[in-house]
This record gives structure tokens, sequence and C-alpha cells, in this order.
């Protein structure tokens, strides 16, 4: 049987919805219809003029080999940070979920680093992983030159990824540890009676009941990866050495904002907005759907 | 009751204490945006007061946007949002983006208009060739010029006995190595991402393109030419030099730049602006001392000027004839002899006018510490009257070009990349951008 709550004032409904369209439109229809138009026109820099430029910026950016390598980095950035701190996240839950000594105490500390600002923990990474004088730094003085995040490009785009994981580790931890708390005890109980180790237990029992949670963040992980990452890329490397850690939001910044390339910056951003909402499309219709186990 | 009363007396009170604090309530405000920082900074907000105090029509605001890069993103984002400053603080990179806007009212212009009677020709020809049009007219109001210099530190190359300053790329390096047999571990500071002092005035001063058409000044249709001159041998030898360990990587994400390890007595040489001249005085540590000199050449290689840096100051359209007539009179006010001799002498940046640099230099201004080295930027700038190549740079969108040369830098230092590939590339990358450039201005001159 289907219930619906229906309205009788036709008025009622809008004024309710009202304030929360109207910053809609504001603040993302409008800009991104601003951005539509830019990426079809060649935009002046102070503004002033514009040419109608059909296809030519996504063009121009289709056959850069350079935007090419920022949409690779940041398919591995997105696949390693998401693997990293969801990874660690599901082994934190499943020890605090087992009620080891502590456990109340670490349910609030884990969840912590979600709290932080992206560009304050950029700041205190780079202190951390700063080759000279940081806590990481300290192994070149065991094996001098072996960690240099101010000129190679692998170590500053792993200091980045790690950064990043280690601040989505507590959303991903609030998850993990909801759903593996509605896990009915008998089937983990079940399973020890006949004899399953806890990693066993967790392998065939727990992760696949929690397998819609967990494809629910891989795509919230994803998505994140491809819109937060610019707070701490700007804090800690500017998207250097030689552009090694520019990933695409961080491009449209350098090149909208720095290189003046209003029309190129636009267009890129149309292709980083579809692709978001490409991803979501998949996490609402595919997704939700087929990962049940009900 | 009691709480109406208490907030009637606080309300009462906040407005005594604001016809208190400003006395000039009728004044005009106008704002002023800087990309200064820190030290420099602290000067400007001086030279602000100093106007304020000097007259009641008229009262500057004075906002630091921290640095060149982030006041021209941020004035172009007020502008298009119409919620500009009355005057703004562009350096040479921005230069021409903001000339075919048309988005400012051209300082001669406003001079004249609020009847300031201003000697243009005594300007300082390096000067005004960047901000006038190609007719000689004056743009943008000249406000902090520089060049790039070279610094060493007196005590350690007296230590490997070498006397005076070194003036060649051949004693540079000798000295390096000298210093570094001596146990110096950082003979020379060398940040790669430095394109104004280790590119842009190494090819000036050795005459060498950096695009045609005159370094762009001949048109829009400018293709860059850096990367087949003098300068691929030059970054092959910077290469040679870090390999080496006589240039040593410093930059904020090596964790500490050039003139901090300068200053510091860590690294023996580097290059900077001869803005620095006074900060470097004042930062340097107990028992470092220093010295300045014009940038070296190659053997063999006539000295040709360096580029002038620094910037000036762009009177934006859209604001009332009160609020111009403030930017004028302040203008007015930094133009006279006596403020502009202060202000380059608590800076470093030169003197902008011919009379100015010479009533400084009678009153032996330059003769004794701490001001002594400076009159050598002036030499550099005026090593030969600016030739084609020397007069500066002409391009559009040319932040984005520097930070090609930039890339191409570290990519040569830090993994081995060929100089002449590197340059190549980032040629074919800056060329792109420079018709990108053309394309959006389509049909319009450089004026």
């Amino acid at each position: 049987m289907e219930r619906r709550a229906v309205y009788r004032n036709k008025v009622l409904p809008w004024l309710l919805i009202g304030p929360q369209l109207l910053l809609v439109l504001v603040f993302f229809y409008w800009p991104t219809s601003q951005a539509l138009y830019w990426a079809f026109t060649l935009e002046q820099p102070w503004g002033g003029g514009n040419l109608w430029a059909g296809l030519d910026n996504f063009l121009y950016i289709f056959r850069d080999d350079r935007y090419w390598g920022t949409v690779l980095r940041s398919a591995f950035y997105a696949l390693a940070a998401t693997g990293l701190s969801m990874l660690v996240a599901l082994t934190l839950a499943s020890f605090v979920d087992r009620a080891l000594k502590g456990t109340k105490l670490f349910q609030s500390v884990f969840i912590w680093p979600y709290a932080i600002a992206a560009p304050a923990a950029g700041v205190a990474f780079r202190f951390i992983f700063s080759p000279e004088a940081g806590l990481v730094g300290a192994v070149n003085d065991i094996w001098p030159g072996i960690w240099d995040p101010a000129t190679n490009g692998m170590h500053a785009l792993a200091m980045v990824i790690v950064c990043h994981a280690w601040l989505g580790i507590g959303y991903n931890f609030v998850f993990f540890l909801a759903a593996l708390q509605m896990i009915p005890r008998s089937i983990n109980e079940a399973g020890a009676m006949d004899g399953a180790r806890p990693f066993r237990r967790m392998l065939d029992l727990q992760l696949p009941l929690i397998a819609p949670t967990a494809f629910f963040l891989l795509i919230m992980n994803i998505i994140s990866s491809f819109t937060d990452s610019f707070g701490l890329i700007d804090t800690m490397t500017e998207g250097g050495p030689i552009g090694q850690t520019e990933v695409m939001v961080y491009k449209i910044y350098v090149d909208g904002f720095k290189g003046l390339d209003y029309s190129g910056a636009a267009a890129q951003s149309i292709v980083l907005m579809l692709l978001v909402i490409g991803l979501t499309f998949v996490q609402f219709k595919w997704v939700e759907r087929r990962v049940h186990y009900n | 009751m009691m709480k109406t009363n208490w907030l009637l007396g606080a309300a009462l009170s906040a407005t005594a204490l604001t016809f208190v604090a400003s006395p000039a309530a009728a004044a005009t405000k106008f704002e002023f945006w800087y990309g200064l920082s820190g030290d420099l900074s602290e000067r400007v907000q001086e030279m602000c007061s100093r106007f304020n105090a000097s007259q009641a029509d008229y009262e500057i605001v004075c906002v630091s946007q921290e640095n060149y890069e982030n006041n021209l993103q941020n004035t172009i984002a007020a502008f298009r949002a119409n919620k500009q400053p009355t005057v703004t603080q562009i350096s040479d990179g921005g230069v021409v983006d903001l000339m075919l806007s048309g988005a400012f009212v051209p300082v001669r212009e406003l001079m004249e208009k609020n009847g300031y009677q201003i000697d243009w020709s005594n300007y300082f020809s390096g000067i005004s060739s960047y901000f006038s049009t190609s007719k000689g007219e004056l743009l943008a109001m000249p406000f902090n010029s520089s060049t790039a210099m070279f610094y060493y530190n007196t005590d350690a190359l007296k230590a490997v006995g070498f006397e005076g300053a070194p003036q060649t790329w051949e004693q540079v390096e000798k000295i390096a190595r000298d210093l570094k047999a001596a146990g110096y571990e950082c003979p020379i500071a060398f940040d790669p991402t430095g394109t104004w002092q280790w590119f842009e005035q190494f090819s000036a001063v050795h005459n060498q393109p950096i695009a045609s058409n005159g370094n762009g000044y001949g048109g829009l249709d400018a293709v860059v030419e850096f990367n087949k001159g003098k300068f691929v041998d030059q970054l092959g030898w910077f290469k040679k030099m870090t390999d080496e360990g006589l240039m040593v990587h410093k930059s904020k994400a090596a964790g500490e730049t050039a003139n901090d390890a300068f200053t510091a007595g860590k690294c023996q040489m580097s290059s900077s602006s001869v803005a620095d001249h006074g900060s470097f005085a004042k930062q340097a540590k107990e028992g470092v001392h220093w010295d300045v000199t014009v940038l070296p050449v190659w053997e063999g290689t006539e000295r040709h000027n360096s580029l002038v840096g620094g910037a000036a100051l762009w009177t934006l359209k859209g604001k009332t004839e009160e609020e111009y007539k403030g930017a004028a009179a302040f203008y007015n006010f930094i133009a006279l002899p006596a403020e502009a001799q202060h202000w380059s002498t608590i800076t470093g940046y030169i003197p902008v006018t011919n009379s100015g640099f010479e009533a400084m230099k009678a009153a032996g201004f330059y003769d004794a510490a701490p001001y002594k080295g400076r009159e050598l930027a002036i030499q550099s700038l005026t090593a030969t009257p600016p030739g084609e190549y020397t007069r500066g740079i002409r391009l559009g969108n040319f932040g984005a070009v520097r930070q090609e040369v930039a890339k191409a830098m570290q990519s040569v230092i830090f993994d081995g990349t060929d100089p002449q590939k590197a340059l190549d590339d980032a040629a074919a990358r800056s060329n792109e951008i420079l018709r990108k450039f053309e394309q959006t201005y389509k049909g319009q001159q450089l004026p």
C-alpha cells in the first residue's frame, strides 16, 4: 500500500523550499550557467567582451597531453586516497566494533580529523613531511636525499594523498562503525561458534553485509578527492614541483586565476562537473539498487 | 527599560567615538590595493598615513593583497563585480592584459584634468617605456621600480681570496668552486622558479630576444624565442652547477627561500631585486657582511641594460570624480621630491625620476653604508640605452608564460630533462598561450 503526504495548499510547499531553492540558484545554477557560457566563448580577463568560440575550448584541452596527465593523476589520486582512507577506517571500525578496551574513547577520537579544515591539515602535514626539518624528514639523516617532496613529484603526490586519506578517515570510520553495529550479533556469533576466526568472519560475513555502505563511501570518497583536494594542494605544494601535483580541480584554478584563461578553466570545470554528476548518477541508479542483501 | 538605556548609551558613545576618531568626517575615502607584504607593506602603510595627515580632503585606505599575483587576481575579480579600488598596483607581468582591457584612466589624462603639472619627460626612460603606449603616453603612475642584482657575502669571498665584486659568470663559477672546496655548503642560492632574475634579466643583459616583434612591443602576433638563444646554454650551466652542489635549490617549497638563506649566512651568493636591499640590511644575521653588484655577464659579452621590474599605480574606471581627485592628489603627493626620496631610502626601490636620482647622488646618499651599492641598480638599468630586447616585455598573459619557463627550469634541474627539449616544450606552450590571447583580443592593437 502506498502512502503519500499531499499538500492541499499550492503556495506553502514553494514557500518551504523557497530559501533552499534560492541558495541553490544563486550559488550553484547561476555560476554554472556563467561557466557554461564562458566555456563556449573566449572571455577577456578584465571583462568587457567575449567572442563565440564554439567547441574550441574543449578541443584545446582534449588535445593537450598535459590535461590528460592531470586526468590520470586525478584518477590515481582518487583511487589511492580512497583506498587508503577506507582501509584504515575499516580496520579501526572493526576493532572498535569488537568492544576492546578503550573503545568509547577511540570512538570519538577517530572522528576528530574530519573536523579539521583541509588547509590547516595541509600546513601541519607540510611541516611533518618537510625534507629538512620535519618528522618524516628524519629519514634523510639515515639515507640522505631519500625523501624530497620539494623536487620529487612522486614524493609530493604521495604526501598530499596521505594527508587527504588521513582527513577522510573520520568520516569513513563513522559510517563503517554504524554499518558494523547494524549487523545482528547473532550472525557473528553463529560464525564464531562454527570456528571462524575474526579475520575470516570479517571477509565472509561482515564485509558482504556492509557492502552498501562501502559502495556509498567509495563514491563519496572519489567525489571528495576530485573536489576537496584543492585546499590541501594549495597549502602543501601549489601544484608543484613542475606541476606534478596538479589534479583536475587545481589545474582549473591555475589556468583560470593565475593564468587568466577564464575560458579554458570554464571548459575544464564543465568536464569535471559532468564527471561528478556521472559518479553521483552511478551512485543513485546503480549502486543503491544492486548492492543489497536484504 | 534598563536594557534600552544601556543600549542607547552604548550607541551614543560609539557615535561620539567615531567623531573623535575621524575628525575629517567629510573626507572622500578611496581605496588603494597593493601587492607587497612584510616589511615593504609596512612602508606603504606609513606612506598612506603621511598622505592622510598631509591634507583633510581625502582619505586613502591602503589594503595589502600579499603579492602582485594575488593583487592582480583580486583586482580583476573586484572589477568584474564593480567593487574595484580606485588605485591598484599592477606589475610588469600584468600590463598587457590591463592595457587592452580599457579598464583604466590614463594617468596623464587624470593629472591634467585635475590641474597637476607633472614633467613626464623627467621619468626614467626604462620605466616609462614599460608603462607607456607606443606613442609615449604614460598610462600608469610610476611607483616602485627595481631591477635584479647580484648579492654576495663579502667575508666568504675574501676567505677564498676574491677581492671586489664578481662581474662575470666565469668568476662566479670559480668563486663557487673555491667556496665549496673551503667547506661552504651553499655557494649560490638558486630558486628555479625565480624566472625574473635568472631568465628575463639574463636575457636582457645579454641582449637575447625573449619574443619576436621586439619582445612583443611590435604587436600581439609575437612568438617566443627564448629557446633559440643563450638562455639554453645558461640553463644547462645552472644544471651543471646544481649537480656539482655549487648552486643549491632554495625556495618556499624547499623550506627556506633564497633570500632567507642568504641573509642567514647559509648561502654566500644570490640574485634578487634591488628592492630587497633595505630588507637585507635589516634582516641580515649578526656577523653576516654582504654587498651588492650588477648581474654578472659571460666574458666577451657586451653588457646591455637590465629590465625595469616592480610595478606602477593604475587608476581604474568606474569611480566618482571626487575619488579621482583623491587619486590625483595621492599621485602628486608621492611624486613630491621629498616623499619620493624617502620611499627610495627606506626600501631600495630606485628613484623613478632622473632629477630624483641626481638629487640623491648630489646629496651623497650613495657614498656610504647602508645605501652604498644601490646606485649600481641605476648603472645596470642604464648600461646601454633601452634596445629592442631590453626595453621590456610586452606579452599577453605573461604570467602564464613565466610559469611555463619556471616549469622548464625545474624539470631540467630536478628531473634532468635536456635544456633544449625543456625550453622547446615551454616555447610551444607559451606560443599557444599567446595565440589564445591574440584570439581573445581579436582585431585589437596594442595602444
